[in-house]
């Protein structure tokens, strides 16, 4: 997951979308101005209400998912980013550039070069090779064919597939065929890439192997992704921001974390209640802050120090540096036996209390959380003490989630999360 | 009491007033052949002119020369060298029992029939499946062509063109035309929506989506329909025949009148043959360029 810093600037913005399936739409708009919900609007006048004001931004950069169930609306939502979908009403700006206002000829050039995307059911063409597949968008461009075909091999080769570039569609399984459609889609160097519930036609296996496949790419290449998904743990795994559709309505949005400890809702709470919290939560967003700081130099004054706090251990920090972590016993022994001067030496061995990473995910910490009678010291990547994670803060973490999965059982129906409903082909 | 109720009789036009509309609708048209025959018998005139070129150039071609030939172009179809030995059977048989000209006669208008419907059905289909209006214009249109009994309509074309080889293409061409233009409109209606969708979301103008996309895609439906089209052309050369159309229809409609059974069969058969050959050439070719569609991959 990339961080959020150098990428906070906004590149694409929804403003107020609508989107009503009928018609007549201009007339189930103003139902649905009046606040009529969905059922609601489709007994009254039998119009679908697709999307209901959606306001979004995404920055440069990000994975920004989006999530919901069959129905929610979602694909309806990433059609409207190039307008393959029209919106009943609402603005869409990429880079202060009105989508909207776009005429024909604009709007063709404006999905040839900025958007490029990447279908749940691949949408390869069958009659063309591999490899003209992967060129399509530049064939579309314009350009002439050796350079396409080039630059189609090279990405060919960087999706994992040389050796395929002639084969048809039809010779592939669904992941190399899905990988055919990523790199068809890198090929145009588009700065954003929609991504359409793209890996969830795939095996799970397969499927895991094509979310490691792009967040890797995604590291070198910094594209701004839209990716649409139905599965929760997919969409934890790979965004850097994550909304929430029910509806057509945007319930809830933010990063992972966010969403995981702080549902909007039940709808959302539904769903978190299923996810497997310790693979999905890292130490920093549930550790405490240290409880004890020591800063002394000398064995006496870290006892003084140690003394006036409520706990017997404390995190020795000397020139700006997490040293290690020190009990009023081991103080005290090395208080009492006079061979010893350093405060050093009164550090526990890193084997009894071992230093864990704010980025790990916290099943990987679980052994150790356990097996330590204090907080474990919690450091970040440049060494610097950042919190303190405890047997009963972890218990608290995981435990809140199960007590949540059966509170809510029998209240609502589980949703399930089902395929979309194929599409014909 | 009325011996004529509406309870036991259906409503119905004096016999008076119904031979006044026949007669002035047949009047009507009478004058409109009369006024535009000319004009639109010389609109015709290059297309009989070919048909008349083509016809000769057949006939005046050595027998050996056609058969080589014929059998050269089943072969690059089908690649295949049983397609093309049957094809030189099939015609050595038809000269060894006497019917060589009239099966060139058949050939050629077919052929020209064949293509004209194909250059004229195949951008209909497109318009259809473009557009839900024409498609709802088209689609009854082609009910009408293909339920109304051939003879109705070759009364008009009869009356304003006279008879000849040009009524028969254009009764032929009305008759065998519908299956292709059908098969166009499904074929693309039925292509995998999410590839055309990527196609545009890559930013495609309509004519990249139609050449690069639905025309390749909806191939086999459209060779197909070409496929029937040529079946029903030949399905039409004996009511032709009726119009002055030289050809095998005629030695067909000559038995039909005197009771010659061997003759009517022999050129039965003929007509037969060359409904197989054009059958086996036209799907064999299908096939082949199709074979990735698939899953195989022949190229």
């Amino acid at each position: 997951m990339a961080d959020n810093e150098n990428t906070s600037e906004p590149l694409i913005r929804i403003e107020n979308l609508y989107k009503v399936f009928g018609s007549n739409p201009a007339n189930a708009m103003k139902l649905v101005r009046a606040g009529k919900s969905k059922s609601e609007v489709l007994a009254e006048c039998g119009h679908t209400v697709g999307l209901k004001d959606i306001n979004l931004s995404i920055n440069r950069g990000e994975i920004f998912v989006i999530m919901g169930l069959s129905g929610s609306g979602k694909s309806t939502m990433i059609r409207h980013f190039n307008r393959l979908i029209e919106p009943t009403e609402g603005r869409i700006f990429v880079e202060d550039v009105d989508v909207m206002q776009l005429d024909k000829a604009a709007l063709q050039d404006f999905r040839r070069h900025k958007m490029s995307m990447v279908f749940q059911h691949f949408g390869l063409m069958p009659h063309r090779t591999v490899v003209d597949n992967v060129a399509y968008g530049l064939q579309i461009q314009g350009v002439d064919k050796s350079e396409r075909q080039k630059k189609a091999l090279e990405w060919l080769n960087t999706v994992g597939l040389e050796g395929y570039e002639n084969q048809y569609p039809n010779q592939l399984s669904g992941g190399q065929q899905q990988r055919v459609g990523l790199a068809r889609a890198l090929c145009t160097d588009a700065e954003i890439l929609l991504m359409d519930e793209a890996f969830s036609a795939l095996d799970p296996l397969i499927r895991s192997g094509m979310q490691d496949q792009l967040i890797d790419l995604q590291q070198k290449l910094h594209k701004t992704i839209i990716f649409i998904t139905h599965d929760l743990d997919e969409a934890l795994r790979i965004g850097d921001r994550i909304a929430i559709l029910r509806d057509g309505l945007l319930v809830q949005q933010g990063t992972p974390d966010e969403i995981l400890l702080n549902p909007a809702d039940d709808y959302v709470e539904d769903f978190v209640k299923d996810v497997n919290r310790a693979r999905a939560l890292t130490v920093e967003t549930v550790m405490h802050p240290p409880a004890c700081r020591i800063t002394a130099d000398t064995i006496e004054e870290a006892l003084k120090q140690m003394r006036r706090s409520k706990e017997d251990y404390g995190y020795l920090i000397q020139d700006d540096q997490y040293q290690g972590v020190i009990t009023q016993e081991s103080l005290e022994e090395a208080n009492r036996d006079d061979s010893v001067s350093e405060l050093s030496e009164a550090v526990l061995d890193e084997a009894d209390a071992p230093a864990i990473q704010t980025e790990a995910l916290i099943e990987a910490v679980i052994p150790e959380t356990l097996n330590s009678d204090i907080p474990l010291p919690v450091v970040d990547a440049d060494g610097q003490l950042q919190g303190e994670l405890s047997r009963e803060n972890l218990a608290e973490v995981l435990a809140e989630h199960h007590a949540a999965g059966q509170k809510d059982d029998g209240e609502e129906p589980k949703p399930e999360p089902e395929e979309q409903p194929a599409k014909v082909s | 009491m009325s011996d004529k109720s509406w309870l036991t009789e259906i409503p119905q036009l004096d016999r008076s007033e119904l031979r006044d509309i026949r007669k002035y609708l047949d009047g009507a048209y009478r004058d409109f052949s009369r006024e535009y025959g000319d004009l639109i018998e010389s609109f015709f005139d290059p297309l009989l002119s070919f048909l008349i070129w083509f016809e000769k150039l057949l006939l005046g071609t050595p027998w050996w020369l056609v058969i080589v030939v014929i059998a050269f172009l089943s072969y690059m179809a089908g690649r295949s060298w049983k397609l093309a030995a049957g094809v030189v059977v099939s015609f050595l048989l038809i000269g060894y029992f006497g019917m060589w000209d009239n099966t060139m006669r058949t050939l050629s208008i077919i052929t020209v029939c064949t293509l004209l419907a194909i250059g004229i059905g195949i951008p209909i289909g497109i318009a259809m499946a473009r557009s839900d209006r024409v498609q709802s214009i088209v689609t009854p249109t082609l009910d009408i062509m293909q339920t109304m009994p051939a003879f109705v309509y070759l009364i008009p074309v009869v009356m304003l063109l006279g008879i000849g080889k040009i009524p028969g293409v254009i009764a032929v061409i009305i008759y065998a035309i519908p299956p292709v233009i059908r098969l166009t409109n499904l074929g693309i209606r039925l292509v995998n929506k999410e590839v055309l969708e990527a196609a545009t979301a890559y930013g495609a103008s309509s004519s990249q989506r139609l050449f690069g996309v639905q025309l390749p895609l909806a191939m086999p439906t459209i060779m197909a329909g070409v496929n029937q089209t040529i079946m029903m052309a030949l399905a039409m050369v004996v009511i032709a025949s009726m119009i002055g159309v030289k050809g095998l229809g005629q030695p067909v409609l000559q038995s039909i009148t005197n009771q010659y059974f061997t003759l009517g069969l022999l050129n039965g058969l003929a007509i037969v043959a060359l409904a197989i050959i054009f059958d086996r050439v036209s799907q064999s070719y299908a096939k082949r360029t199709q074979a990735h569609l698939g899953g195989r991959d022949n190229g």
